[in-house]
């Protein structure tokens, strides 16, 4: 395939002065699983609707399979789409909900009813053909919303957040029927999620979405791992962000010195020398020791007024024998969630790290500092990494501090 | 004591209940009860024996006869009419942002609280300016006018809870916009639509004050009983009457019947994960039950 599946070329959509989309480059390749990720309002399902043709974009184009859909309306487009509310018509059967599209298109008799039960075979509601939607739970009726989309080989699948209304347990199983039902037709889905786990969980590509524009396109891994921006840092996990500036930068690596004071070198993906910056580094990717605090390193008790010391020596700021980065700060609240126990630490600077320690054994855990307690934090040099600032959106508010597994609101 | 009141308060219910059943149905029990009487004279106010003679000859009376088709030609052909436009004001009103939607949509429901002396004198005095004859035609301009607000009203309450989604699901699945109103928009009205259709049957057949006004030398079934009234009503006018209130009751029953139908139809929802089968929901009130 060389065309893309769909492309999107600088689409603007306003709905008078609120702009929902702002100019936005797409391009998602043939049979690829993409997800538009992103809170609510930030122009995910907007996006969703102008391929659909639900709605019209006021600027740019949109592309299908190489060809300006422009004022094409929704029942000429290649696209089906799975509705939030899965829309399954109240007054039709299952059999006939999934036959809909190919009575649409006349398509004989024989080949519907044929079609009609192999794809609801394929997502195991073959049983239930002749019940009616509101004889069915919500995920057998989201499995019909999709038999009766998928039924019409669209060339793009459109998925407004299908799971958002189903328990969590419910959900997670769907995913990986998702993604094992998207592999098996090999169709180009668009899925539009807030959820940041369901995005991780089944994409091929991410785009993150924030005030009409999307802050980073990339793989699940390096959107987690190397997040492009704050927002992309605070959305995907937990915000751990500490504010600096890039002191020195030459080819792509550089040196970068905290606020707190604390220097390293590291990529700095085009972040230019003098720039401001925030540095991430993922809570599971912190290790925390507790500091003897009859060697005055930094407990005052006080978070607030934490400040960061110079080490025992001076010279040896923020660096610890084995050349590790280290910070030190003050346990604000430790949160046992089963697998693992959550920390929060304040830095110099009313600046708030989350540490996620696995809860391996009894003991160890029995050692974890408490409230109050002065600590050091560390890390290995390449699990830290800049990101700018995001353009007029502030990062998320540090109030969402959970986990990775938790964070599916 | 103590037993007794209990037995009382636990019936209440039941009791108030069959006791305001029985203050709404006594008149006309009384009517189906003197369909079957044989009077003496010319009036059938007072029982005397009983007779199958009025059910047996019931279309005996060509002018009660012709008032009576008169009366279900006007409904049936009224009915027709404001349901077709009602339905239409409905969507319009509900579904498309134009200037003047707001007053439109308060409007719309003037007529239903004007007293009917207001709005028969008033159409009169119309007719009359415009020089148009009164009879058949006029009638039906009137029943037309005061059955378009219940129309409206009824079909507006299921138009305001219809999911739009099930459309943009048919547009999706290739539907043109005709084909998304005729196969899922349309069937979707459809009990509410009926709903409406009856209630405007029955507020047209038994229309006395706004037809007495404009009905020129027509003749409709509320008329005749009234102009008959003085003379003494003929039995056979009771024995229509009650055949008519059966038809009704069977309309009735059937549209809330529908009305269920659309109710379980609509109590789809995402979130009913652990009941499947959801129970009867409440009986709604029908939308007849205003009328007649």
């Amino acid at each position: 395939m060389t065309e893309p599946s769909v492309r999107l070329e600088a689409v603007t959509k306003a709905f008078g002065d609120l702009v929902a989309v702002r100019e936005l480059d797409l391009d998602i390749p043939q049979g690829e699983f993409f997800t538009l990720l992103g809170p609510s309002g930030c122009g995910k399902t907007t996006t969703l609707r102008l391929v659909a043709g639900f709605e019209q974009p006021t600027g740019g184009r949109v592309l299908i399979e190489g060809s300006d859909v422009a004022g094409m309306p929704p029942h000429r487009r290649p696209t089906n789409t799975v509705f939030q509310s899965y829309a399954l018509f109240p007054h039709l059967n299952v059999r006939e909900n999934v036959a809909y599209g190919l009575r649409r298109k006349k398509v004989g008799g024989d080949e519907i009813k044929r079609r009609v039960e192999a794809e609801l075979e394929r997502v195991g509601m073959a049983a239930d053909i002749n019940r009616r939607p509101n004889q069915l739970s919500g995920g057998m009726q989201q499995r019909v919303a999709l038999a009766r989309a998928l039924v019409n080989l669209p060339k793009v699948l459109l998925l407004d957040e299908p799971l958002g209304a189903l328990d969590l347990k419910l959900r997670k199983g769907l995913q990986l029927e998702l993604k094992r039902i998207q592999r098996e037709v090999g169709i180009t889905f668009v899925y539009v999620t807030h959820d940041q786990e369901e995005a991780l969980t089944m994409s091929d590509r991410i785009a993150v979405m924030n005030q009409g524009r999307v802050e980073q396109i990339d793989a699940p891994a390096q959107v987690y791992e190397r997040p492009a921006t704050t927002f992309v840092a605070g959305f995907i996990g937990v915000s751990n962000l500490m504010p600096g500036q890039v002191t020195r930068a030459s080819s792509g690596r550089g040196q970068v010195r905290l606020d707190s004071g604390v220097e390293f070198e590291t990529a700095t993906d085009g972040i230019g020398s003098g720039e401001r910056c925030h540095a991430v580094v993922r809570p599971e990717k912190l290790e925390i020791t507790p500091v003897d605090s009859s060697q005055g390193a930094s407990a005052t008790g006080d978070p607030s007024s934490a400040r960061i010391r110079p080490g025992p020596t001076g010279s040896e700021a923020g660096r610890a024998q084995d050349g590790r980065p280290t910070i030190d700060g003050v346990v604000e609240a430790s949160v046992y969630l089963g697998t693992a126990t959550q920390i929060v630490v304040v830095l110099p600077g009313d600046v708030r790290m989350t540490v996620l320690v696995p809860n391996a054994d009894e003991a160890e855990r029995a050692r974890l500092p408490g409230g109050g307690a002065p600590v050091r934090l560390s890390w290995a040099p390449e699990h830290i990494h800049v990101v700018r600032e995001s353009a007029g959106a502030p990062a998320p508010d540090a109030g969402d501090r959970a986990p990775v597994a938790e964070t599916s609101k | 004591m103590s037993r007794a009141w209990r037995a009382v308060r636990e019936r209440a219910l039941n009791v108030y209940a069959a006791l305001a059943i029985a203050y709404l149905l006594l008149p006309i029990a009384v009517i189906a009860v003197f369909s079957f009487n044989d009077p003496e004279g010319k009036f059938n106010f007072t029982w005397q024996g009983f007779t199958l003679e009025h059910w047996t000859n019931a279309f005996s009376l060509p002018p009660l006869n012709d008032a009576f088709f008169l009366s279900l030609e006007l409904a049936a052909a009224s009915t027709l009419v404001a349901t077709i436009l009602g339905t239409l004001i409905a969507m319009a009103l509900v579904r498309y942002q134009f200037f003047g939607r707001r007053p439109a949509n308060f409007l719309i429901v003037v007529p239903m609280a004007t007293p009917e002396v207001v709005i028969g004198a008033a159409l009169l005095s119309m007719f009359l300016i415009y020089g148009l004859e009164l009879g058949f035609a006029t009638l039906f301009i009137a029943h037309v006018m005061f059955s378009i607000s219940f129309v409206v009203v009824v079909v507006r309450s299921r138009l305001i809870g219809f999911d739009r989604a099930l459309e943009e699901a048919a547009r999706d699945l290739g539907a043109t916009p005709l084909t998304t109103f005729r196969t899922v928009t349309l069937p979707l009205l459809t009990p509410a639509v009926l709903g409406a259709s009856l209630l405007a049957f029955a507020l047209s057949i038994d229309d006395f004050v706004i037809s007495n006004f404009n009905a020129g030398e027509s003749v409709t079934f509320p008329l005749f009983i009234y102009g008959a009234a003085q003379r003494g009503i003929p039995v056979e006018a009771y024995s229509i009457a009650t055949i008519l209130f059966l038809v009704t009751v069977v309309a009735m029953a059937f549209t809330v019947w529908q009305q269920r139908r659309a109710q379980q139809m609509a109590s789809i929802r995402p979130e009913q994960e652990d009941e499947p089968y959801a129970g009867t929901p409440a009986m709604p009130p029908a939308p007849g039950a205003a009328g007649g």
